[in-house]
């Protein structure tokens, strides 16, 4: 089996880059980090279909001995749709822990959305944090161990 | 009948369909659910009885020959998975359904609970029902994705949280088993299990030592079997009572069929039978241990949920053809007896308001029907005579003592103390919320109660009791009657358990009946 050694080193660092990201606290790191690896993945499956080749199952046109094998690129296609499906519902989860986080207990009777919003309604309903990660990771490392502790503390910033 | 087959997985995405699109009305919803699911049980039991006269039934997707196509083979292990998974399913949703009409649908948004809930039944049966490595990988990110639904359904802080962690886990395997399978297709140049099957034998024994390890990592992981099993009891028991009672029966067997599939269909010259039976001691184990310390029931199920996959590890481990026909007995009694268990805990909880049994007592008195459904719920899964799961484990350790090593006899002396401590853990339950009467539940001190620890983030105290609808206590009680046919027609079962290990036998029952000219 011959296979590109540049798309062997990107996948290893892919993979490297990958799980280093996923074992970080924050959500959406991990989230990266998945996503990362998920490529790599891809990478991987890519690699274990041989040598470079013409179009598959297309028959006459060039030499039928050269073609590539087309499984892997379909079962690559599947796991791109898969991984694309679970980031995005990776996402909605942490918009959602972000909202229970921002919101404590009021998170669950404050409506998705708000009628006849202005910028001054949204300041109001939610604390104006800057949104970088050492915000959700600190909101995150509350939330895990004394939800009540965090939930004062939000207190008190208002 | 090759036209059931892939009816039993088109039928509930169909239902899924017609669900979602009736998401305003739920009445028509639960009834599209309940019709749906009802038919692939009638399906899969007219497939099972004609499975085991005439054979496997094996379908080619799409006209496409193995291993060109994708195949679907419904052998009798498949068939008996998809029949008992679709009534568990059935007498789960009709206990939703109950509590969802009692509960006037505030507590979860039902528009998508049924939808869902088709979506992973879909998953379970494709998984059950593949004859090719990555339809089996499809099939497990269905019912995943599914799963991260359900679990967090409705969205509160407590499930975020715990699905979290149960999201993060399943993402991990399910990356394992993508890279097993590309390792795999490197190896062999093919996906069709039964062709892997083949090839594998031709490959180096180291190779074919790492393609099964990598396997069955990705395997162990959603199957929760010590040391990758310490999500389970995290992220279960926050879910609503029915969805933890589906996941709890189902989605961990999943697991261990796929164990047996790797085991017994491709990877069969690989001997990795002395790890395999170290794993399942220390699974029966850690696990009961753990549930030992729980004072919440949902939390002390989940860790008996782990520790008995144990025996299941076992079964598979010591590869005989009893030992195997002991397995597939002990997970069918197990997939209804456990998920009968979390039913009957959700009607405690509303009857008495928690389940922790701190806080809970006089149940006997307070609901005598509720008591009995967990009461023989809890003597099966103890393994008390003359109930199923005695005659399941009565039937491993027959077959352990047959292999007769050293280790075999450890695995049987931790199996019978692991037996021992469910039943101890179950019965200090029965002490604590059945028979003590409610009034003496403050200030109550008993040796029994020193050293339990609550559910780490337990709010305390108890929500307002809520009546018990019929429909849910006619669900418990269809499938508490179940576990007790389970013991009842045992003979039978297990005859038909022992011509489904039978099929194990040699490797080329599977290959034969996927490729019927033989392999080229």
């Amino acid at each position: 089996m011959t296979a590109s050694a540049t798309l062997i080193l990107l996948m290893a660092v892919l993979y490297a880059v990958g799980i280093t990201v996923m074992l970080e606290r924050s959500l959406t790191r991990v989230l990266i980090g998945f996503m990362l690896v998920g490529n790599a993945t891809n990478l991987l499956i890519l690699l274990v279909s041989g040598p470079n080749g013409t179009a598959p199952i297309v028959t006459g046109t060039v030499s039928d001995e050269g073609m590539a094998d087309p499984v892997p690129q379909v079962l690559m296609l599947t796991a791109i749709v898969i991984n694309f499906g679970l980031t995005a519902f990776v996402l909605a989860l942490i918009y959602r822990s972000w909202w229970l986080a921002q919101l404590g207990d009021q998170g669950d009777s404050v409506p998705d959305q708000h009628h006849g919003e202005t910028e001054a309604a949204t300041d109001a309903t939610f604390d104006a944090v800057d949104l970088d990660d050492a915000a959700l990771q600190k909101i995150l490392a509350d939330s895990d161990e004394h939800p009540d502790a965090h939930n004062r503390g939000m207190e008190g910033e208002r | 009948m090759s036209a059931i087959v892939p009816l039993l997985v088109l039928l509930p995405l169909l239902g899924a369909a017609v669900a979602l699109v009736l998401g305003a009305y739920r009445r028509a919803q639960v009834v599209v659910s309940a019709l749906t699911l009802t038919t692939v049980t009638v399906l899969s039991a007219i497939l099972l009885v004609y499975v085991d006269s005439n054979g496997p039934v094996v379908v080619d997707v799409g006209g496409w020959d193995a291993p060109f196509g994708i195949v679907l083979v419904a052998d009798r292990l498949a068939t008996i998975m998809v029949l008992v998974s679709a009534l568990m399913l059935l007498g789960v949703l009709l206990f939703a359904a109950g509590q969802g009409i009692a509960d006037g649908d505030r507590e979860t948004p039902v528009s998508i609970f049924h939808p869902t809930y088709l979506v992973l039944a879909a998953g379970l049966f494709v998984a059950f029902v593949a004859g090719d490595l990555f339809n089996l990988y499809v099939g497990f990110e269905m019912l995943l994705s599914a799963s991260y639904v359900l679990l967090t359904l409705a969205g509160t802080g407590a499930r975020i949280r715990a699905g979290v962690t149960y999201i993060i886990v399943s993402l991990t395997s399910s990356i394992i088993f993508l890279a097993s399978i590309a390792f795999i297709y490197a190896a062999t140049g093919t996906v069709t299990m039964a062709l892997i099957a083949e090839r594998v034998r031709d490959l180096p024994a180291d190779v074919q030592l790492i393609l099964c390890i990598s396997l069955l990592v990705a395997f162990c992981i959603k199957a929760a079997v010590f040391p990758m099993s310490f999500w389970l009891p995290d992220s279960y028991p926050t879910a609503p009572a029915p969805v933890t009672a589906v996941f709890a029966g189902l989605l961990t067997k999943v697991g261990v069929y796929a164990i047996i599939r790797t085991d017994t269909v491709m990877f069969t010259d690989v001997d990795i039978d002395i790890p395999l039976m170290v794993i399942a001691l220390l699974t029966l184990i850690i696990g009961i241990l753990g549930a030992l310390a729980q004072a919440d029931i949902k939390r002390l199920l989940s860790f008996t949920l782990v520790s008995h996959i144990g025996y299941m590890i076992f079964g598979i481990a010591i590869g005989s053809q009893a030992a195997l026909a002991a397995t597939i007995f002990y997970i069918v009694h197990h997939i209804i007896v456990q998920t009968t268990l979390f039913l009957a805990t959700g009607l405690v909880e509303r009857v008495g308001g928690t389940t922790s049994i701190n806080r809970v007592g006089g149940i006997l008195k307070a609901s005598p029907l509720v008591s009995v459904l967990f009461f023989i719920g809890a003597m099966n899964l103890g393994g008390i005579p003359p109930f199923s799961g005695f005659l399941g484990k009565v039937g491993l350790f027959e077959a352990g003592v047959a292999l007769g090593t050293p280790l075999s006899y450890v695995l049987i002396a931790a199996g019978t103390a692991t037996s021992l401590l469910t039943l101890y853990a179950l019965v200090r339950v029965w002490n604590m919320v059945f028979w003590r009467p409610s009034g003496d539940v403050e200030g109550y001190t008993s040796p029994l109660l020193d050293s339990l620890s609550e559910t780490p983030d337990d709010p305390g105290g108890t929500v307002r009791t809520k009546s018990v609808p019929r429909l849910m206590l006619a669900a418990t009680t269809g499938m508490v009657a179940l576990t007790v046919g389970l013991t009842l027609f045992a003979g039978p079962l297990f005859d038909l358990a022992a011509r489904t290990a039978a099929d194990f036998d040699s490797h080329s029952t599977y290959v034969d009946a996927v490729f019927p000219g033989g392999v080229e």
